[in-house]
């Protein structure tokens, strides 16, 4: 069958090509519902990546955070108009050591192989997770990022010592947010302080035990562990602001992109014992963890529709132009485009 | 019940030297009919798939989609008619005859040589057929269309805001289709170019809905290079 993919081919132009998806094989085919865009996205139609990267992966669909609705399934595990959620990860092989989302055989939707921008996506039926009844599909459509929210939080459960009485969340954007609602859940008898710079989304934060200006933070404060969630040029800054924060034997979890090295303050990591940890991406296991959250906790779903804020219906090649345009001047949230092509 | 009906009978004057018509040629690894059936196979609103082809090339038809959908229990081969019309009424006849056909029956028509048709076209088709009684895919004329009575001399040129040019899928009621196609005279049986026209005629309302500029019909030698091109080469998916 022949398959539409919307690839980008250069910063701001997307093109439609075709690829030949088989039935009657293992995999299924599911039809993309709401797609959301997240920033490595953004990168890449805005051509902020560097030129050799951007000549090594284009022509790309783009979209590694999406949900949609099984068409056909040849092997029967899954019925036609199931919702599923779509893992963007592509594993080549299994290690008793190694999470599927950190195996260098890997590849990854919108990195390394093509993303949900298709009329149909041929997927494995391990690489899909049934979504809730009734769950609101804007919010599904971002699940992959709080998939990995919920992956380094994990992550965290096994290598932060156990004295959790106070964590700061460093970045008052998307995954700081998502990353604060589901530790407050997750951990509720830990007290939550979320580190930003714009005070307007840290207003949004209310579910956290306070928050904090990054030019403003008390001499006197500190917490047993913190979270990163900044990246980008901020990245440095954060960081070292966390290790002057962070107590002896804290944990730092490294979540936020950074296109460049970033000098940080060893001697101070050294002096505090401190543990470094990065985390990226998620597999199957963080997306059935957060189909638990979902459905054990539903005040999380509700502090997630709040960034389900910019929803843009797609039907044509300009409508996706217009999505991702009207991503980059909304501040605070999810773009989420109603596929609709 | 909703019923695809692939219209696989033109014997492909058009297409040079080739020696098969060409809705048998191949795109990629497949059969640019196998691509189409394959397209309206997984459509799960499809009670059966009519493919309706000359009758000499049945056999190989049938083999074809053993090969390629196995266990396609939906898709069901017969022979069309002498005219794109005769070949609509004899799937009607089909559906008819197998108990299918009432009031609300619907048939989503298409060319088997454009495989380039969207699941969102379909569905479209299906929601208006079923809402409105008749739908036709149409892109926006991006030419101006130039009216000749006599082959040699412009006689008008139509506002190009009003142009669409034609697609397929065409969607009915296919009792009502069957009725208005039995009410029309043989003269007007002869200027049909395609089904909508059958409605037109009659007076009756067809809706329109957006097609895509690439769900481009393979008619020349040209479209089959065109086609080849907008696959990605040796991107196929497992």
């Amino acid at each position: 069958m022949l398959n539409a993919v919307y690839r980008l081919v250069a910063p701001g132009r997307f093109e439609v090509e075709f690829n030949q998806v088989r039935i009657g094989n293992k995999n299924v085919i599911v039809r993309p519902t709401y797609l959301s865009i997240c920033n490595a996205d953004q990168r890449y139609y805005q051509g902020r990546r560097a030129s050799e990267v951007m000549r090594d992966k284009l022509p790309m669909a783009l979209i590694h955070e999406g949900i949609g609705e099984v068409v056909y399934d040849a092997g029967g595990n899954f019925r036609s108009g199931d919702e599923v959620v779509m893992i963007p990860n592509i594993p080549a092989e299994e290690d008793e050591f190694i999470a599927e989302n950190y195996l260098r055989s890997s590849r990854f939707r919108a990195s390394g192989a093509d993303g949900f921008m298709q009329d149909l996506i041929s997927i494995a039926p391990e690489r899909l997770v049934r979504l809730p009844q009734g769950m609101k599909r804007h919010v599904a459509a971002f699940t992959e990022i709080v998939s990995v929210s919920v992956h380094t939080i994990r992550r965290f459960g096994l290598f932060a010592h156990a004295r959790r009485n106070e964590v700061g969340i460093w970045g008052d954007g998307n995954l700081g947010y998502i990353t604060s609602v589901l530790m407050k859940a997750i951990f509720p008898d830990t007290k939550i302080y979320v580190f930003g710079l714009d005070r307007n989304n840290l207003s949004g934060f209310t579910f956290a035990d306070d928050t904090f200006c990054i030019t403003d933070i008390p001499k006197e404060l500190t917490v047993d562990h913190a979270f990163e969630c900044v990246g980008g040029e901020g990245a440095p800054k954060a960081i070292n602001q966390m290790i002057d924060y962070i107590r002896p034997e804290g944990t730092i979890s490294i979540m936020g992109v950074s296109e460049n090295p970033v000098p940080i303050d060893t001697r101070m990591i050294l002096e505090k014992g401190l543990r470094l940890f990065g985390s990226s991406r998620s597999g199957r296991e963080d997306f059935e963890k957060t189909m638990e959250i979902y459905n054990k906790n539903p005040e999380v779903l509700e502090y997630l529709s709040n960034l389900a804020g910019n929803r843009v219906a797609v039907h044509s090649i300009p409508d996706m132009n217009r999505a991702f345009e009207s991503d980059v001047h909304f501040g605070f949230g999810k773009t989420v485009m109603e596929w609709r092509v | 019940m909703v019923y695809g009906v692939i219209l696989a009978g033109g014997i492909g004057s058009r297409m040079g030297k080739a020696e098969k018509p060409k809705q048998y040629l191949l795109i990629g690894s497949k059969p640019i009919l196998v691509h189409t059936a394959e397209k309206f196979y997984i459509q799960k609103r499809f009670e059966k798939i009519l493919v309706m082809c000359p009758k000499e090339w049945i056999s190989h038809t049938k083999n074809l989609i053993k090969k390629y959908i196995p266990d396609a229990d939906s898709i069901v081969v017969s022979e069309g008619g002498e005219t794109r019309n005769e070949t609509i009424m004899n799937a009607i006849g089909y559906i008819e005859e197998n108990g299918g056909l009432d009031d609300d029956t619907v048939i989503v028509t298409h060319d088997a040589v454009r495989p380039f048709v969207t699941q969102r076209i379909i569905d479209e088709n299906i929601r208006l057929a079923e809402k409105y009684g008749a739908c036709d895919t149409v892109i926006a004329s991006t030419d101006t269309i130039v009216c000749s009575d006599d082959g040699h001399k412009i006689s008008e040129i139509p506002d190009r805001k009003k142009m669409y040019q034609g697609q397929t899928p065409q969607s009915f009621k296919a009792k009502k289709l069957l009725e208005l196609y039995r009410g029309l005279s043989e003269e007007e049986k002869e200027v049909l170019t395609d089904a909508s026209k059958i409605y037109v005629i009659k007076g009756e309302k067809v809706s329109l809905v957006e097609g895509e500029v690439f769900n481009i019909k393979v008619t020349y030698p040209y479209d089959l290079r065109v086609a080849e091109a907008l696959l990605s080469e040796g991107d196929d998916i497992c």
